[in-house]
């Protein structure tokens, strides 16, 4: 049998049905897993050993019960954007540093129902605001192909502890790209939903048009095994969609003859060579097997970064106006006031891109500049919807790079937020326009991991899973380990 | 697209965000930065665009019945308060 740490979730689920290992026995391995190796990589904000124990004896009972599905017993993380009854929750601010969730978002309890135990809570950019996983409170991330790296981001701690084999899986969140860029730069599979898809209740908000909970794994079918039961319609969200969830793993062997992918043009003007090298030979492969390949251009995507930054920080700054010092949260020593108070706990509790965030959404949304930035912005969102939407006339789903750049060094881009915002130029059209999107290992350039990014129309998720499935029987990107991991 | 020290302030007031002096000449030149890339947008022809403020078309805000669904939990939701005194929820007078 193969090393356990190293075990998809679909093989997991196989061995503990088979009886060849235990829930408990598996969270143990994985257990004394992170405590070898988290130092390094400061992948988790806590680790809750205790409870994860007891999840995993209650998923053996179950078993023996004749009463499990095929999530039970297997062990995974959240990203600690996701309350969990009774447990910190921190979404990686000194704001959140003490707060305990009275209850459970609805992903967390739709896995526990199936049986999922949960290993611990994972690093983040403060309140998901970042692509380098560099503003949690708790300290940077680290990229285990090499720890002078960041992992990308908000779901860096996700992302990093999936490609060091310290989790099977972890769920993730995405603005912006945070679950698509980190997958990418650590050499993991993740997939953000169509918005509306998986439930955002207890998912701590960011940009309320954006967000959208999903899966970073080591394969397409692990992804769609999760997906598969953390999504659907759920009546605590109000932007939740009532659409039935399909099997996502009955139509993963799909053959993909006849498959009309789009080559986005935008993505490819000005891009690595490198990289689309290995793209190109991604999509020589889908080719292969009988997809066509086509350009396809979408003229408004190359302003997703400025419209995503009128929009994003605009939706923050009423989201986070919430964090007052009064009901729960952070609250500053000796308060003058009450506006002291106000103030000095939300100086004090948020750090500095939070601050910005807010500061940008603050003026965009002021008397006088709201038709100039914010209007127009929503103007420009609805023509970068509009390309995607014609697109998806002429081909099935399209195709790119996930990002401009491997993993860069930590510390390179965090003195200029521009330079950093640009790093996810190729995943926000996906949120603007409320796309299902992937990002799936695609090779790797002076040992760092490179991502191919598939784009579907809504609700295309079925299609873009087996897609990514497909490719990854012809290729093992998706199975490399990095180095002192394996 | 330049953002001053003493506008930085009134944004950091509107927004209840205490910043140190330091912090405010950081932001006034970060702020001006990222507001020159929003820039870019008003090379976007928008005549006669819908503005849209959500991702799916069609999408109704669904409405439920005006009852009463939750159960009182407030002792474990003040669990979390910074500070509490017989169930209410303590700040600075306000009132003199």
């Amino acid at each position: 049998m193969t090393e356990l740490h190293l075990m998809t979730v679909a093989e997991l689920s196989a061995a503990l049905h088979a009886g060849r290992v235990s829930s408990v026995e598996l969270t143990r391995a994985l257990l004394a897993r992170i405590e070898r190796h988290d130092r390094a990589l400061n992948a988790f904000i806590s680790v809750d050993a205790e409870s994860a124990l007891a999840e995993a004896a209650a998923a053996d009972a179950r078993r023996h019960a004749g009463d499990a599905g095929p999530l039970t017993g297997v062990p995974i993380a959240h990203k600690d954007i996701f309350c969990t009854r009774g447990q910190k929750t921190t979404c990686g601010s000194r704001m959140l540093a003490n707060f305990v969730s009275p209850y459970d978002a609805t992903v967390v309890e739709r896995l526990r129902a199936a049986g999922v135990v949960t290993l611990g809570k994972t690093n983040m950019d403060e309140f998901a605001m970042g692509s380098s996983n560099e503003t949690s409170f708790f300290g940077p991330v680290r990229n285990p192909w090499d720890g002078a790296r960041v992992p990308g981001g908000s779901s860096g701690g996700s992302a990093a502890a999936v490609a060091a084999r310290l989790v099977p899986a972890a769920t993730g969140t995405d603005t912006g790209g945070s679950i698509r860029q980190p997958a990418a730069l650590c050499g993991v599979t993740g997939i953000k939903p169509t918005y509306g898809r998986v439930s955002r209740f207890g998912m701590i908000a960011f940009a309320s048009s954006l967000d959208q909970g999903g899966v970073l794994a080591i394969s397409a079918e692990d992804a769609a095994l999760l997906l598969g039961a953390m999504a659907g319609f759920d009546e605590r969200d109000s932007t939740s969609v009532e659409l039935p969830v399909p099997d996502y793993t009955a139509t993963l062997e799909q053959p993909l003859k006849g498959l009309k992918i789009g080559m986005l043009r935008e993505f490819f003007a000005g891009l690595d060579p490198a990289i689309e090298q290995l793209i190109r030979a991604a999509l020589a492969l889908l080719h292969a097997q009988g997809a066509v390949v086509r350009e396809v251009s979408l003229p408004n995507l190359p302003l997703s970064v400025p419209t995503y930054y009128v929009v994003a920080p605009a939706e923050c700054s009423s989201n986070l106006a919430r964090y007052d010092g009064v009901r729960y949260g952070h609250r500053c020593e000796q308060p003058r006031d009450l506006t002291d108070l106000y103030e000095r706990s939300r100086g004090e509790g948020f750090g500095a891109e939070v601050k910005r965030r807010i500061m940008i959404g603050t003026y965009v949304l002021s008397a006088g500049y709201y038709d100039a930035y914010y209007l127009k912005a929503q103007q420009v969102r609805a023509l970068i919807a509009a390309d995607f939407e014609r697109a998806f006339h002429e081909v099935d789903v399209v195709i790119g790079p996930t990002t401009p750049t491997t993993a860069f060094s930590l510390g390179a881009k965090s003195a200029d937020p521009v330079t950093m915002y640009l790093s996810d130029i190729y995943t926000i059209g996906a949120n603007l326009a409320g796309l299902p999107a992937m990002s799936v290992p695609c090779g790797l350039l002076e040992e760092l991991p490179v991502g191919l990014q598939i784009i579907g129309p809504h609700f295309s998720e079925q299609k873009l899973l087996n897609i990514a499935h497909r490719y990854q029987c012809e290729s093992d990107w998706h199975l490399r380990v990095p180095r002192g991991f394996g | 697209m330049s953002i001053t020290r003493s506008q930085i302030a009134d944004i950091a007031h509107l927004a209840r965000l205490a910043l140190s002096e330091q912090e405010i000449p950081v932001y006034a030149e970060s702020l001006s930065r990222v507001l020159g890339l929003v820039e870019q947008l008003q090379r976007a022809d928008t005549a006669g665009v819908t503005p849209i403020a959500h991702p799916l078309p069609g999408q109704r805000q669904r409405l439920r019945p005006d009852e009463v669904t939750e159960t009182d939990q407030h002792e474990l939701y003040q669990r979390n308060a910074p500070q509490v005194q017989a169930g209410l929820y303590l700040v600075p007078r306000v009132i003199e």
